[in-house]
């Protein structure tokens, strides 16, 4: 069952990200990685974690596709145009990845000692991630906040129309 | 775990699978990166390099049975999120700037 789960999830994983590459369009692109993250959750869910499953699903492909998608609809981004850079950057891009993945696959297959995963392996409790996170790791916790805090000022400090801009326009 | 039920839920995937699928997401992610001509897309595919390695987080955080790995993940989502942010505060002032979003032809950083 868990075999089943893993070969159709990995699956539909694999086939959003190669559409996202296929499709020469943002929003579609914007979509395809919308499945890739949902299907990502539920490999979450596979390995016993289910805090990060529910965040992967509110989080990313609720919250920061939501603003990729609204992103790409506010700019209307239309299709891609192939040039000569792009020429180039295929002709470097793919020996390069395929050079990564060559060396990334024998590391992970050579790999000895890993376990396997089942459906009988349990869960890992929120309770237990919350009391690690809340003790130990508090600190980092309250300071992420104060990260996101002065992401959202220079968001809008970014955004934000300048006012030199904006006697130019005049 | 009593034995019948293992033995009923035998078909166990072997962790190095996940790890095979995260590299490969995140080679998907790199090559995006390199041939994607849409300032919005080559952003995309470093979400996906983001998650391949949040997936290979989980899994190792499975194997241990340690609960940090999950915990890294979690601090991983903050920051993507925070980076979103700003990342596309940043793209949309460079299309207020240029009026395109084609990497080819934002090429200075000055304005």
């Amino acid at each position: 069952m868990h075999l089943i789960l893993f070969v159709l999830f990995a699956g539909l994983c694999l086939a959003g990200a190669i559409n996202l590459l296929l499709q020469s369009h943002p929003i579609n692109s914007a979509l395809s990685l919308i499945v890739v993250m949902t299907s990502l959750a539920v490999l979450y869910l596979l390995l016993g974690a289910e805090f990060l499953a529910a965040a992967q699903v509110i989080v990313y492909a609720g919250a920061i596709m939501v603003l990729f998608t609204f992103v790409v609809m506010l700019l209307n981004a239309g299709q891609e145009e192939r040039t000569l850079g792009s020429r180039a950057a295929r002709t470097v891009g793919f020996p390069a990845v395929a050079a990564i993945l060559g060396v990334l696959a024998t590391i992970v297959l050579k790999a000895q000692g890993l376990g396997t995963a089942s459906l009988s392996d349990g869960i890992t409790p929120t309770e237990q991630l919350s009391a690690e996170l809340f003790t130990k790791l508090l600190l980092p916790f309250e300071v992420t906040s104060v990260l996101i805090l002065i992401a959202i000022l220079g968001a809008v400090a970014l955004a934000r129309r300048g006012d030199g801009e904006r006697t130019e326009g005049k | 775990m009593n034995p019948a039920s293992s033995h009923l839920l035998q078909n166990d995937v072997p962790l190095n699978w996940y790890l095979m699928l995260s590299a490969a997401l995140f080679s998907l992610g790199v090559l995006g990166f390199l041939i994607k001509r849409n300032l919005i897309t080559v952003f995309m595919s470093i979400e996906l390099m983001l998650n391949a390695v949040n997936l290979s987080f989980v899994t190792f955080a499975h194997q241990w049975h340690m609960v940090k790995g999950q915990i890294f993940v979690f601090f991983v989502m903050m920051v993507a999120a925070a980076e979103a942010a700003v990342g596309l505060a940043i793209i949309i002032a460079v299309f207020r700037a240029r009026a395109t979003l084609a990497v080819d032809r934002i090429d200075l950083m000055k304005l």
